[in-house]
């Protein structure tokens, strides 16, 4: 199994009225809520718990994309991974974002991307999602009915780019280069693995699989809700005819640990609290752009994770309602083990992101949870797919051998 | 009203035309909504002409949406249409979207098309008085956008169903994803494509039409069609919102006769 420990980066400063005062955390929040110097303290204070989570033994440390949101302030994923670079030796650094479909032109990504692997030794997971309706349409203004087009280009570009030794030229339909020229290049080659969030298109799941990239599920809403989807992928790989490796697949899970399941809930309930009803109020116009998804993909019944929250009555569930629902994996780690234990197989998930930062939580609450879930849960977790040696050469990093001795902060 | 099918050479592509009453050729180009059920406009309309009016690849059974990417592409199919329609010196006139993609195709093709009548047309932007953004409404904000009376709208529109049924949800979204997704191409995030620079090559003689409580597309737009269009007139009709030809449609039908 590989852990990685992932970080939203929340606004933790959202008033108690927010639902009453704001229509939406995302697109049209006004920005005036957001306290620079406050932000400052906020960002280290999260960088450190990145690097605490390399310190106890996490196989990964993670970071998103969001625009415009209270959510998640990483609109760059990649400045906030250049400095784990330097103060991490170990982890992977999983970035699960850069929206590719995004910039213009894509060719940034590869540089970026490869920027990050050198700097890191080859420690590099990318992640390339085609982002939320909210961040990719309505504030980065990216036509819906041409997201996926102009994603599926993207890509193409950012892999020849990488795997090419001398200059060539791109004729794509939103992208023309004349010369396509990548300085530098990744240390992994050809490329480093590649993650792609997934909520439940089938042209995902084909995707993930023509290229041997790792389907990632970041839901929300726990992992009964999510067989069904989960389901359907390993459906298509069995049709697909290629190998069952329980690391083609990730899945994100909220995750609180106590020293016992009292108190889980005395310590993390409010922050659990403020993630469900602030961090995800999201305005349903904004969900779902129309065009945002296929009409393939909207046939199946799945819903976007922002839609299912605007759907859901966050507001009226209780701390046991979200944990018997299995939204939230919490309790000592005896509970958070069998719960976890269950969730990596009926899954089939060789990758879990888990999310032990929620909502506006405390760094001595964040570490206190981390600590536990790394010492007394992971360990039991470790040797779940013992058929496949419990690691997939094919979905993790390949650092260097001899890098340049840093003096390391987690160390 | 009655529907008939067009094929497009050489893409195949298969055209839901609807048509209605006898007269004079009039080609009828609807919104980003599409046609409204028994659609009132069209309906008085064909009182007087013989309405044409295809609906845009991603709207009813029409299909092909997937080559049709941005404003040539869409303004050239539609001249397509036109053509493979074979009418005789039709009034040309669009609503909303349907409004912008007439304006394009005067502009274009100045030659052909000599009558334009365009009702609250999309296809202009002024930072002072921003056009809605549709594309994240929900519907039961729609009938207040589109009318005046936002009532008697409601009835005329289909979209009243229950989003907590997640079958009606679900081919609610499937229907929206289908037409605004089309509609996405030429209106979102910003319903500009560079119009302004092409509306001095319109010959035609236009008539701008205007409901003057439209809260979509303000009516100060009306104003900036008729300074852009050289053998243009502006006509605003009261008590109507951006469905003007929907919500009067007999003041409408009365501006058409009178000015062609």
């Amino acid at each position: 199994m590989k852990f990685t420990w992932f970080h939203l980066m929340p606004w933790p400063h959202m008033p108690d009225d927010f639902r009453q005062k704001h229509r939406s955390v995302w697109v049209d929040l006004p920005s005036r809520m957001y306290e620079p110097e406050l932000g400052h303290g906020i960002y280290h204070q999260y960088l450190d718990q990145l690097e605490f989570a390399e310190s106890v033994g996490f196989d990964g440390i993670g970071v998103n994309e969001h625009h415009a949101n209270a959510y998640g302030l990483m609109p760059s994923p990649n400045i906030m991974a250049a400095t784990l670079t330097r103060r991490t030796s170990k982890a992977a650094l999983v970035v699960l974002g850069n929206s590719i479909a995004l910039y213009n032109p894509p060719i940034r990504v590869a540089e970026e991307l490869a920027m990050l692997d050198v700097l890191s030794g080859g420690r590099l997971i990318a992640g390339f999602p085609v982002g939320t309706s909210m961040d990719t349409n309505y504030a980065y203004g990216t036509i819906p009915a041409l997201t996926r087009e102009k994603y599926a280009e993207a890509h193409d570009l950012i892999r020849k780019a990488w795997a090419a030794d001398e200059p060539f030229a791109f004729n794509g339909r939103y992208t023309k280069l004349r010369y396509v020229n990548c300085w530098p290049k990744p240390i992994q080659r050809p490329a480093p693995p590649i993650f792609i969030p997934g909520g439940g298109s089938v042209e995902t799941y084909d995707f993930c699989i023509d290229n041997t990239y790792s389907y990632s599920y970041l839901s929300y809403s726990g992992y009964l809700r999510a067989k069904l989807l989960m389901g359907g992928y390993w459906k298509r790989v069995a049709e697909r005819k290629v190998d069952e490796s329980p690391y083609r697949a990730g899945f994100a899970q909220v995750i609180c640990v106590a020293d016992t399941d009292a108190e889980a809930e005395k310590l993390y309930w409010p922050h659990v609290s403020y993630f469900y009803n602030r961090c995800l109020h999201v305005y349903p116009g904004f969900a779902d752009a129309p065009g945002y998804r296929t009409v393939k993909t909207i046939q199946t019944g799945a819903l976007s994770q922002f839609t299912q929250a605007a759907v859901r009555n966050y507001p009226s569930m209780t701390w046991k309602d979200l944990l018997d629902g299995r939204y939230v994996i919490a309790g000592s780690p005896e509970t958070v083990r069998q719960q976890m234990e269950e969730l990596i197989k009926t899954l089939r998930v060789g990758n879990v992101f888990c999310l032990l930062h929620v909502g506006n939580m405390p760094d001595d609450k964040v570490r206190h949870s981390t600590r536990l879930f790394a010492e007394k849960v992971m360990p039991h977790l470790r040797n779940l797919w013992p058929d496949w040696n419990n690691h997939d050469d094919r979905f993790w990093t390949h650092p260097m051998n001899e890098r340049v001795p840093m003096k390391v902060a987690a160390e | 009203m009655k529907s008939r099918f067009l094929t497009l050479k050489p893409s195949k592509t298969r055209i839901e035309v609807v048509e209605a009453g006898k007269g004079r050729d009039l080609f009828y180009l609807h919104g980003a909504g599409g046609h409204m059920p028994g659609d009132p406009l069209i309906a008085a309309l064909a009182t007087k002409y013989r309405v044409v009016a295809p609906l845009l690849p991603g709207y009813g059974q029409s299909n092909g949406e997937d080559g049709l990417r941005d404003m040539l592409d869409v303004t050239l199919h539609t001249l397509d249409v036109l053509e493979a329609l074979k009418l005789s010196k039709p009034v040309v006139v669009g609503h909303s979207m349907g409004g912008m993609i007439a304006a394009e195709m005067a502009a274009i093709a100045h030659t052909e098309i000599t009558r334009l009548c365009l009702l609250a047309p999309a296809g202009l932007w002024l930072d002072d008085h921003p056009v809605t953004d549709i594309f994240s409404k929900l519907p039961y904000e729609l009938p207040g956008l589109l009318f005046h009376d936002a009532e008697a709208g409601q009835k005329l529109l289909t979209t009243g169903g229950n989003m907590e049924d997640p079958e009606f949800l679900k081919q609610f979204l499937v229907m929206n994803a289908r037409r605004l997704g089309m509609a996405g191409k030429i209106l979102f995030p910003i319903p500009d494509r560079g119009l302004a620079q092409r509306l001095h090559r319109i010959t035609a003689k236009t008539l701008v039409v205007w409901g003057r409580e439209d809260v979509l597309i303000p009516p100060v737009y009306g104003d900036a069609f008729k300074k852009a269009i050289s053998k243009s007139k502006l006509v605003r009709i009261a008590k109507a919102g951006h469905a003007v030809g929907q919500e009067k449609p007999a003041a409408v039908l009365r501006a058409i006769r009178d000015f062609f």
